[in-house]
């Protein structure tokens, strides 16, 4: 009697290890890492791909851009992610032919907190970067005032908030306020992280938040989404066209086709400051990044199907994640790139 | 027998020879990481106060200012209380209320020091931009106190590293007072000292115990990196202001590090690691020679007085 017992609870424990054992041994599985602002994008199309292509099972780290980019060169991850284009020298430095493909649109908003200040304020490229340059230290100067008549501004000083990692949101706001005032662009410059010279830094988008949420007077960048669940007020920016727009999914969007028209054939392009009506100018792509010749073939198919996917299904899930779908012309012109990447 | 005695001293040998080879190849593998900046900069970058990732400009200067000041910060304010808690703990305390009263302190050590940096962002920050809000207008001319009241800053970081410091000092320090012989105490109880003065005797013997333990807090204090860069407020500035948003060398490498695309980039915060790992070296080393020149001090009075004693 005791004896059957054990032999069947045998069975069924051994039995329960078969099922759990996961995929069979046709499954491809593929590595990639990079940026951390598309991951939860990333995420939920890597689960939506798999419930498509259950031998499919794709892995990403989000270790940061640079790191992506590092691990793409050395061929440690199949596929890399940025939030900022590959530079000439990274691509030299890569020997190989790496193809940048455009997935998803990203806002970053300025935020901040003045208070009994609850209006929505307007704000231009040029009066951001005078005050990351700490050139405007008041929120009531007068080149403030002079965009938002009627609204009454305090004469408190403004506490500047920036990342104090390096990430690609930096890369988007400095890359805008460079387009914007020249004297931001020699003293600061472009990168994922720079020499601030005024203000504190938050770790994180989450840390700029809780500090401007936390500190009066002060004024931050975020990405629209952690502007829109923290709650914390964000103005609208003067785009090329000389209207005060919002950050919203279809202004988005909007940037990214009006860049579309003179997309270069590497797409790698910023659109900050794109011309054009109803366009937000702080938005940005981020991208994949392959190689044109991978070595494992299989993976490769497999990608490029994901890619597809991605480019059709996949940005069905962008604007409830916070970020903006790409326009029907990028995405023309980047199944004509697909293409490109020999399997 | 012998030959088990000779394995195992073999095995614990090699268990801390093994100890020194680690320690050695960390060293090693920070130096040729950070070559690349050890090139350009040479001995400058411990001088130099820019902070530039884009012109490709870098210096510690301003993290070993950080790190070191909010260290010792830190120990001021973390030491009274420490050794307050150990005497308390293990002098005067009703015996019922010891265990609780040291599984509490105890706990302290056990929390994660990002749980740390969120209460800090949460509850440390705002209630220390109102005590910097408060302070008269006579303190705030004063370079310690000078700048606005931004809450994130150098004294939110000490407060914060103080109250991480706390638990192991107090530990430490509680243990060795309980190491002294009831012989020392009962000697000065017979030479008529009063409860206050028994105290201070048991101090003064294990004084170089005592020290011990504040040193451990401030090896943890140079350490610490979540927690700090949560509330400092991440400037690269030097300065002397306790309201001042400044960065240490732990937080910078935290933040900086996964970002860092270009190679000079990336060896220039490998230096700032070997920086911070040159430092809490010589600082170890500082309190272990301060440690044993107290040591050899408690000889020299012993002595006499035991041949006044013969005499």
């Amino acid at each position: 009697m005791n004896l059957v017992r054990q032999q069947t609870t045998a069975v069924a424990v051994a039995g329960v290890l078969v099922m759990s054992a996961g995929p069979t041994a046709q499954t491809v599985r593929i590595n990639g890492a990079g940026a951390t602002f598309p991951y939860p994008l990333y995420s939920k199309w890597f689960d939506e791909y798999r419930k498509t292509r259950p031998d499919v099972q794709i892995n990403y780290q989000s270790i940061g851009s640079g790191g992506g980019i590092r691990q793409l060169t050395n061929q440690t991850v199949f596929f890399g992610a940025t939030d900022g284009p590959m530079t000439d020298e990274q691509l030299t430095a890569a020997k190989a032919p790496i193809l940048h493909l455009p997935t998803v649109l990203g806002a970053v908003v300025p935020v901040y907190n003045i208070p009994n200040v609850k209006a929505e304020l307007r704000f231009s490229g040029q009066v951001l970067a005078d005050i990351f340059l700490g050139r405007i230290t008041k929120w009531n100067d007068g080149a403030i005032a002079k965009l938002n008549p009627g609204v009454s501004l305090p004469a408190t000083d403004i506490t500047v908030v920036h990342r104090s990692d390096g990430s690609g949101t930096t890369y988007i706001w400095v890359d805008f306020l460079s387009k914007s005032s020249p004297a931001f662009k020699s003293t600061v410059g472009v990168s994922t992280a720079v020499k601030w010279p005024t203000g504190v830094g938050g770790k994180g988008n989450e840390g700029v938040a809780g500090l401007v949420s936390q500190a009066p007077g002060s004024l931050g960048y975020v990405e629209l989404i952690y502007a829109v669940q923290s709650r914390t007020t964000y103005g609208s920016v003067q785009n090329q066209a000389g209207e005060f727009i919002k950050a919203t999914e279809q202004s988005v969007t909007a940037a990214a086709a009006a860049a579309s028209r003179q997309m270069p054939a590497d797409f790698r392009v910023s659109i900050t400051n794109a011309p054009g009506k109803g366009v937000y100018p702080v938005s940005s792509f981020t991208w994949l990044l392959f190689f044109e010749n991978p070595k494992d073939k299989a993976q490769a198919r497999v990608m490029v199907d994901f890619m597809k996917w991605a480019l059709s299904e996949g940005q069905k899930f962008a604007g409830p994640l916070g970020y903006a779908p790409l326009p029907p012309e990028v995405v023309k012109l980047e199944l004509a790139a697909l293409a490109r990447i020999r399997m | 027998m012998g030959r088990k005695d000779l394995v195992f001293r073999a095995g614990t040998g090699f268990f801390g020879l093994l100890l020194i080879l680690i320690v050695a190849a960390i060293a090693v593998e920070l130096t040729r990481q950070s070559a690349l900046s050890i090139q350009k900069f040479g001995l400058a970058f411990w001088r130099t106060e820019i902070w530039d990732p884009v012109a490709g400009d870098f210096g510690a200067w301003p993290f070993m200012w950080g790190t070191l000041y909010s260290s010792v910060l830190a120990l001021m304010l973390a030491t009274p209380i420490a050794l307050g808690i150990a005497v308390f703990l293990s002098e005067l305390c009703p015996a019922s209320l010891r265990q609780p009263l040291v599984f509490l302190t105890e706990l302290l050590a056990a929390i994660p020091s990002i749980v740390y940096g969120l209460w800090g962002i949460f509850v440390l920050v705002p209630a220390v931009r109102a005590l910097e809000a408060a302070t008269p207008e006579a303190l705030r001319r004063l370079p310690l106190f000078s700048g606005p009241p931004l809450g994130v800053g150098m004294l939110s970081a000490a407060v914060i590293l103080a109250v991480m410091v706390i638990p192991f000092t107090s530990s430490v320090a509680r243990e060795v007072l309980r190491s002294v012989p009831m012989a020392q105490r009962e000697a000065a109880y017979a030479l008529g000292a009063t409860r206050f003065e028994a105290i201070r005797s048991a101090l003064f013997y294990a004084r170089s115990g005592i020290v011990g333990a504040v040193m451990l807090g401030f090896g943890r204090a140079l350490g610490e990196t979540m927690a700090v860069t949560m509330v400092i407020g991440n400037n690269p500035q030097a300065s002397l202001s306790l309201f001042a948003p400044q960065y240490t060398m732990a937080a910078v490498i935290a933040n900086e590090f996964t970002e860092a695309a270009d190679d000079l980039y990336l060896h220039a915060l490998t230096e700032i690691g070997l920086v911070l790992f040159i430092i809490t070296l010589v600082v170890n080393s500082l309190s272990r020679l301060l440690i044993w020149s107290m040591g050899r001090s408690r000889r020299a009075p012993r002595a006499s007085a035991a041949g006044e004693a013969a005499a």
